[in-house]
């Protein structure tokens, strides 16, 4: 498969300045593939998160460059950027987030309806896929709060997936899981990769999670210290 | 799709339907009081000013007393004559010269609704061996109906009698108490120049001024003019009604300049009436926006405090890509519904309290509650209920739509 760049930074750096100013990222430089399962890996304090959350657009505090598709991200407006993650990047937490008094249909659904693409019939026909694909169909018109903590990730995840975006970012996906379920969130991820030629970006503590991607990028102080590459 | 932020707005609502409930409910009544004390207070005006209106013109003209001049200035204070001065009131006639042509371009104003000469006369009243002080009016009685509604005040008798009895007259039932009067009795009138007139009661009338019922009488225009020894064309007063009394002020200085006397409008004639009813004004005005104001703070609070709680909602919803004007958007209209919904309930509650009060029974001349229902006060009460809820609501949105979604994760 051709390696094509959906994601690049030029010399990111972040300083938190509470309770003394210190640089959490330091020259961060980086590409990531399309159809790449990637890795950020770090002990805790490493700055991963906070790179992640510069990757995910909504942090816009950061000195370098970030690029999406090609496109310079850095320096848009903040409406811009929600219209941006809103159609190029999912996101999936360790507490799955999802709003408790919507059914998980309509959790899946919201943010295809804020995209406005398609009619409501049609979003709603793409959210039972996405559903289907991830074998909780069944559940769909339940409220989220009644799910178990599995299915409930795997709401969220289908809720990033329904735009069909370029990037799929994780914090932690499988930080709140057993085994069971931790191994069905990467069997899904390996699928969107490899089927549908999906980016991920996950955050990770679990090493043998960070193993089986295709590339892991380890950070410390700040700074990238190893590429395991076999992408 | 706008419908998205309308859909996530109207959920929260229906989650919470106890807060909803209640936060409306507090602009229910807020906006109740608002429309009821403004619609009394129409009402109240409405009633006062007709009873003013029934012994006070908008507009009087007349002449005013002149001060006697001195004969002769002193004007270089060496060689004039030194006039010693005492001014006094002059005693030149209050007569209005040519008074026909007066009332013709008068009457030939835009807003001038009726026009009505009028002759005053001080007068005593005399029943035997009692006598009171008064004033007549003479006046063309059907005319001064139409401007004073006379007939609604009549206890006995009726003012059509006036047109074919010559020395009739209408007098106050304090006169009749007083000189233990009663109908087609005859008494004594003694006019200030020595007068004295035979006349024959017609009828009693009751205002709702105990001072005036004590005093005033009705005659016909040329009766009260032989009391007072004058002719046909003797007219002291022009009594002037227009269209709108609050305009009064600027047309008394119209009808002024066209007829070169002195014109007085009901608001200088009765201004500590004015003042009263501007106290009221402001002293409701501030009430019911006081009521307002704590009806606000209600959806204020229930928006602060969903916005507290859903920091995560909105957290996620960032994620995902609303912007902070879609978060502004969800959380105005959540207080909008929650102020629609109040401003349509305070609006019939506020109906149903005015119809309520109408049918109040007071009594005497006022007969029932003073107020019936305002169609423009129920619209400014609604608009205002409705910005109130908007402002409520969009300081809370405003908060929420800067919550920055990484603090939140981060946590």
């Amino acid at each position: 498969m051709e390696k094509k760049i959906v994601l690049r930074t030029k010399g990111v750096g972040k300083y938190f300045y509470d309770p003394v100013k210190f640089k959490v990222l330091d020259d961060i430089s980086f590409e990531a593939y399309s159809g790449e399962f990637l890795t950020l890996v770090g002990k805790s304090g490493s700055g991963k998160s906070t790179l992640l959350y510069i990757l995910s657009t909504m942090d816009t505090e950061y000195e370098g460059d970030l690029f999406i598709d090609e496109d310079k991200i850095t320096g848009q407006n903040l409406n811009k950027l929600a219209a941006i993650r809103n159609k190029n990047i999912g996101f999936v937490f360790q507490f799955h987030y999802l709003l408790p008094e919507f059914s998980c249909l309509k959790n899946v659904m919201i943010p295809a309806l804020k995209l406005g693409k398609f009619t409501h019939e049609e979003v709603e026909q793409q959210a039972y896929e996405r559903l289907d694909m991830l074998g909780i169909k069944d559940q769909a018109l339940k409220p989220a709060s009644k799910l178990s903590g599995g299915q409930q990730q795997r709401v969220a995840i289908a809720r990033a997936l329904i735009n069909s975006p370029k990037i799929i970012m994780c914090d932690e996906p499988t930080g709140n899981l057993d085994s069971k379920n931790t191994q069905i969130v990467f069997d899904i991820f390996k699928q969107i990769t490899k089927e549908f030629n999906q980016t991920i970006i996950a955050v990770t503590h679990d090493n043998d999670f960070a193993k089986a991607s295709d590339r892991t990028i380890e950070l410390a102080d700040g700074k990238i210290i190893s590429q395991d590459l076999k992408f | 799709m706008k419908g998205v932020n309308t859909e996530i707005a109207l959920t929260h609502i229906l989650t919470r339907k106890r807060q909803t409930i209640v936060a409306s409910l507090g602009v229910s009544i807020g906006i109740a009081i608002y429309i009821c004390l403004n619609t009394l207070i129409i009402g109240t005006n409405r009633y006062s000013d007709n009873a003013i209106f029934k012994t006070t013109p908008h507009i009087r003209v007349y002449k005013e007393d002149d001060i006697s001049k001195p004969l002769s200035k002193d004007t270089s204070g060496k060689k004039g004559t030194i006039v010693i001065v005492n001014p006094k009131i002059s005693n030149i006639s209050k007569n209005l010269i040519n008074p026909s042509k007066l009332l013709h371009d008068i009457k030939n104003q835009p807003d001038v609704t009726a026009a009505a000469p009028m002759v005053t006369a001080n007068i005593f009243y005399n029943n035997g061996k009692s006598q009171l002080t008064g004033v007549g009016w003479g006046v063309n009685i059907t005319e001064a109906d139409a401007m004073f509604d006379i007939q609604s005040t009549m206890v006995v008798g009726d003012l059509r009698t006036l047109l074919n009895t010559p020395n009739g007259i209408i007098i106050g039932v304090g006169i009749a108490d007083k000189l233990n009067i009663k109908l087609n009795d005859n008494i004594s009138v003694i006019s200030s120049v020595g007068v004295i007139k035979l006349m024959k009661v017609v009828g009693f009338f009751k205002s709702s001024n105990a001072v005036t019922d004590k005093s005033k009488s009705y005659m016909n225009l040329a009766t009260a003019q032989q009391l007072l020894e004058e002719g046909p064309n003797y007219v002291t007063d022009i009594y002037v009604k227009i269209k709108d009394p609050e305009a009064a002020v600027q047309y008394a200085t119209v009808l002024s300049k066209l007829t070169g006397y002195t014109t007085e409008d009901w608001k200088a004639a009765n201004e500590l009436f004015v003042a009263g009813k501007k106290i009221r004004a402001v002293m409701f005005l501030f009430i019911s926006w006081a009521i307002l104001l704590v009806a606000a703070f209600g959806i204020y609070n229930i928006l602060n405090m969903t916005v507290s709680q859903k920091l995560n909602d909105i957290a996620i919803l960032k994620a995902n890509g609303f912007s902070g004007k879609d978060v502004v958007r969800i959380f105005v209209m959540e207080a909008m519904v929650m102020g629609i919904i109040g401003t349509i309930i305070g609006f019939l509650l506020a109906a149903i309290i005015v119809n309520l009060l109408s049918r109040i029974y007071i009594g005497a001349d006022i007969g029932y509650f003073p107020i019936q229902f305002e169609f423009s006060v129920s619209m400014t009460g609604v608009g205002v209920g409705l910005l109130v809820t908007f402002f409520a609501g969009y300081i809370p949105a405003r908060k929420a739509s800067k919550v920055d979604p990484v603090a939140i994760f981060r946590k």
